[in-house]
């Protein structure tokens, strides 16, 4: 090699020099400053755009989350009637428990709505309260017994489609006043309405509009579901438009009338309500009670805190998060008191007792890659292991706590050796010096100056367990479980493992749960962060 | 009894605690020159009471209830006993019964054998509890002779010390070899176990383009056909964590230069939390967004375009991937840039450099070997990421390389099988163990050599 230098020429080949013309040069520099500008701003560019995902990300689920954190209800009277509730008048708890209060509070909202006949338009007004609702009026009896044979004022839940009919703009409406005077056949049952000729031209236009031909069989323009549904608001009653000619409206009444005398011009409408029925999830003949039980003052609308004080549901707007909650801190519990210690230990171990060689040097590759191995992994082995081998419960908190402090401990362990190893050596030389041993000095001196470290590693560790999904699925946390988990070996599931079976139903109102149970848990995470750095700021020290 | 036991536990500490240290400070009290302070000789008689107690509690108690078992079943006949399935089965039952959480009907065989069950449990309990009294008694009985002015009690309780410190350390080994282990022996079942119905050969499973475990519910079924071949979810895998590099390589990257190079002080105040929060998003909330927003907007914007967009295409669980793993290149990126030494930028800029030449001219390269390896532990991680593709992409394991296509992955087919009730010898469980073993084996040789190339790195600049 150094033969090979020492043979070159040397003298060097003569430089290339040539003028550059001044205007060329200045063009040059312009165009290396130009690049110099794209460079920095697509590196801006880069961050603004990673900062607007973050931002598309939470306004997207804050948006969807809102509804979910309101509800609404109709105050109803109530009887409590005692034939029904107390029969034998003995006050007996199990009989009071054991009574039907479904049909008290289908008694309430019939009262709100009288006159409805026939079995589908009285199972349409039964089906606007939740079946919570009656659950909440048997708490109440049994709260207090003394409202038995009395009247109360009482809400109750509306079920789901409702509660997002009356949020959102399913009942998006167009109404025309009425032109001309409009005659009914009957105040129930299918009825015609009949005006002065070519009063309905305009309606007419619109179906053909909306591609709806004159049916010869029928006479007339027959209304179904895939187009905008068309409701006559007449002497206080409502009625379904299905047939419609330049002179008649026919159709089945929806909301019996108060008499058959002719309406006058101007005091019937004909309403369009926008979506067709086929469309939405609430039927015609719903959405003219609802209007009406609004109409009577008696829908209130109040923050949802069934969301959280109730367990899971298969009615979403009964569904709530406790028993999630109750079973992430159990499952967080388990992984804190077994990480945590043994963490530390082994990052004490690791960074001050342990020898160099190489079984030390395998413990530390070990956990390295511990750390990058991907978390269902440790679901494989919490089943194979812990389930099957073990027979520890299936859905338990604490397998799922097992899991998740293996999950974390290479974090915690990591944590712990940069913050034992910031303590400077002259804190140990100074204790070994007065006469410590080896570990009083590590854990009278030492141990406490890293723990502020240690701790911050360890919330870190304990958010990162919060949002853990996958292993937990591995070992079945993910049943369906109504009841809140009361012990570790109770069948349980966590918050992250509820968004995701919630996530998968098909109903709105459980996406909107979902995203509200999001917010809760990006809530809870944003709490441990800042708690991680309010900490690292108040006793980090610069030694 | 459980409670029963650690109460004993819990008072038998305090009382052996208290006695040591107190009779060694009547010791010194009559004026023996003691070693060790007296909370050592009360810590060395607490560590005799906890470990004989312990040990003896972690091997009774599965010793107990085997034997309950075991002699339970003796009032069932032999062929119910014999066969594994069955005697699980009576064995649940014997145990909801002792819980009186049995519904139905009882048979005279059940309810004999629950007795049984019941009182072997309770007679095998107590005789645990008096043995472990017994030998905690004995630990008191040991520490409190050996309290004496020479005994050397710090340097015991010491050594009792770092070997508790030790086995700590080697959970993380043992967990390595727990997931090796339970992982590679179902894979090896799966290739191997002539027991098991329909298993595929190695090269049918590494070369097979066809995936469709199917487990035959009935013996009577026992033709249905399964294929077991990885090629597709190993090209679904593969095109999602394409997808997901393209969107984090170049934005992560770029942020990372524009931290570590040009931004102020300021900046980097407001932009890293911003980073940070990204990467303490719970996967399952990006599975959610890229499910129900990202998706839907990709399918909107390929019907205008007028392209055949499926609802669980690859692109959008690849894009939200992307966005997931942005902070991790670029705050592992900015780590290494930042660890370039600054000679070299002045060196760059003495020659006339701009910043930019003088990044993309030496800073990068220099960085190199370090941003590589960045980028290899964010593949390792889209790789084995779980919820994002499990709520947004598909479960059909189509072969195909277009973004628009539904694909499956690894860990998607991995959750498919194994949540719910599932036997431990089928095929169909098994293969969820085959892939999770390639899982991990990819995984793991991504962040080997990722890591060798950190460690090698660093020390070229030390």
């Amino acid at each position: 090699m150094t033969d090979a230098i020492s043979s070159l020429p040397t003298q060097l080949p003569p430089a290339r020099r040539r003028a550059i013309p001044p205007d060329v040069a200045a063009a040059r520099v312009r165009r290396r400053y130009a690049s110099e500008r794209t460079f920095k701003a697509l590196g801006f560019g880069a961050l603004a755009l990673t900062a607007v995902f973050l931002v598309a990300l939470l306004t997207s689920i804050i948006v969807k989350s809102l509804p979910a954190f309101s509800e609404h209800r109709a105050v109803l009277s109530v009887l409590v009637d005692a034939a029904i509730v107390d029969a034998d008048g003995k006050r007996n708890a199990d009989a009071i428990r054991a009574a039907d209060y479904a049909s008290l509070t289908r008694a309430a909202i019939t009262a709100v709505i009288p006159g409805i006949e026939g079995r589908t338009a009285r199972k349409a007004l039964n089906g606007l309260l939740s079946s919570g609702a009656a659950d909440d009026l048997r708490d109440r009896v049994i709260a207090n017994p003394s409202i038995i044979g009395t009247t109360i004022k009482t809400p109750m839940l509306f079920s789901d489609d409702v509660d997002l009919y009356l949020k959102g703009d399913t009942g998006r409406h167009t109404a025309a006043l009425g032109a001309a005077e409009l005659t009914p056949s009957d105040v129930k049952g299918d009825i015609t309405l009949t005006a002065a000729n070519q009063s309905f031209a305009a309606l007419i236009a619109d179906l053909e509009r909306e591609g709806v031909a004159n049916d010869a069989e029928a006479g007339a323009h027959v209304l179904d579901g895939r187009i905008p549904s068309r409701v006559v608001y007449i002497n206080g009653g409502a009625v379904k438009v299905v047939k419609a000619t330049a002179n008649t409206l026919a159709g089945p009444v929806l909301l019996p009338l108060s008499s058959v005398t002719p309406a006058q011009a101007g005091s019937w409408n004909l309403t369009t309500y926008v979506q067709p029925e086929s469309r939405r999830r609430i039927s015609d003949q719903e959405i003219v009670f609802i209007d009406k039980i609004r109409s009577a003052g008696a829908i209130e609308r109040g923050f949802n805190w069934r969301f959280f004080t109730s367990g899971d549901s298969r009615e979403p707007e009964l569904a709530g998060i406790r028993g999630a909650l109750i079973g992430t801190a159990l499952t967080l519990f388990v992984t804190l008191i077994l990480c945590l210690p043994i963490g530390v230990l082994a990052a004490i171990y690791l960074e001050e007792f342990a020898p160099k060689n190489w079984l030390t040097d395998i413990i530390e590759v070990n956990i390295n890659n511990l750390a990058a191995v991907p978390s269902i992994v440790f679901g494989l082995l919490g089943l194979a292991v812990f389930l099957n081998y073990f027979n520890l419960p299936r859905s338990a908190p604490l397998v799922g706590g097992l899991v998740l402090a293996l999950l974390v401990l290479p974090t915690i362990i990591i944590s712990a050796r940069a913050a034992i190893k910031a303590v400077p050596p002259s804190i140990r030389e100074a204790a070994i010096g007065l006469g410590a041993s080896q570990q009083q000095a590590v854990f009278h001196h030492v141990l406490p100056l890293a723990m502020p470290g240690i701790m911050t590693g360890t919330i870190i560790g304990m958010a990162h367990a919060l949002g853990e999904t996958a292993p937990l699925l591995m070992i079945g946390m993910v049943a369906f479980i109504v009841d809140v988990p009361t012990s570790i070996s109770d069948a349980a599931t966590v918050l992250p493992v509820q968004i995701y079976l919630w996530s998968d139903l098909p109903e709105a109102a459980f996406q909107q749960r979902t995203a509200a149970a999001i917010v809760v848990l990006l809530g809870f995470l944003f709490a441990m962060n800042g708690a991680a750095i309010w900490l690292r700021n108040k006793f980090e020290r610069r030694w | 009894m459980t409670v029963v036991y650690f109460t004993a536990l819990a008072l038998l500490t305090l009382t052996a605690y208290v006695l040591a240290s107190r009779r060694s400070v009547a010791l010194s009290a009559t004026g023996v020159r003691m070693h060790s302070l007296p909370a050592y000789h009360g810590l060395l008689a607490i560590s005799l009471v906890i470990a004989p107690m312990l040990l003896i509690w972690a091997v009774g108690t599965p010793l107990v209830s085997q034997l309950a078992a075991s002699n339970a079943l003796t009032n069932f006949p032999a062929e119910i006993r014999n066969d594994a399935l069955q005697a699980g089965s009576a064995l649940r039952e014997i145990k909801n019964l002792a819980a009186g959480q049995h519904s139905g009907d009882v048979s005279d065989a059940l309810r004999a054998a629950t007795d049984t069950y019941s009182a072997w449990r309770t007679s095998g309990n107590f005789l645990l509890l008096i043995i472990g009294l017994t030998a905690a008694l004995a630990g008191i009985a040991t520490s409190l002779r050996m309290v004496s002015g020479q005994f050397r009690a710090r340097n015991h309780f010491e050594r009792i010390v770092r070997i508790v410190l030790m086995a700590c350390a080697g959970v993380a080994v043992l967990t390595t070899i727990g997931i090796v282990a339970s992982v590679l022996t179902e894979t090896i079942r799966f290739f191997f176990d002539p027991n098991i119905k329909g298993r595929p050969g190695i090269l049918d499973f590494l070369f097979g383009t066809e995936w469709n475990p199917q487990q035959a519910m009935r013996a009577d079924q026992g033709d249905i056909k399964s294929a077991y071949g990885f090629v597709p979810l190993l090209t679904g895998t593969l095109l999602i964590t394409a997808i997901a590099m393209c969107v984090a390589g170049p934005l992560g990257l770029l942020s990372a230069i524009y931290l570590a190079e040009y931004a102020s002080p300021r900046m980097r105040r407001y932009a890293k939390p911003v980073l940070e929060i990204l990467a303490g998003v719970p996967t399952v909330v990006l599975g959610f967004f890229a499910a129900l927003t990202v998706a839907p907007y990709i399918r909107g914007w390929g019907e205008a375009l007028g392209l055949d967009v499926a609802s669980e295409s690859a692109l959008a669980a690849g894009l939200v991937m992307g966005m997931m793993i942005i902070p991790f290149i670029s705050s592992l990126s900015d780590d290494v840039m930042n660890a370039v030494p600054q000679s070299l930028r002045d060196g760059a800029y003495a020659l006339g450099a701009t910043k930019s030449e003088a990044i993309k001219q030496v800073v990068l390269p220099a960085a190199l070997p370090g941003i590589v390896s960045a980028f290899m532990l964010a593949m390792s991680r889209a790789i084995g990421e779980t919820m994002i593709v499990v709520m947004a992409a598909g479960l059909a394991a189509n072969l195909t390389l277009n973004p628009l296509d539904a694909v499956t992955t690894i860990t998607v087919q991995i959750k498919t099988i194994l949540v719910g009730d599932q036997e431990f010898d089928s095929a169909k469980t098994l293969a969820a163990f085959a892939l999770g073993f390639v899982l991990f084996f990819i995984t793991l040789i991504l962040n080997i050599i990722a890591l060798r190339i950190v460690r090698k790195y660093r020390e070229q600049y030390d």
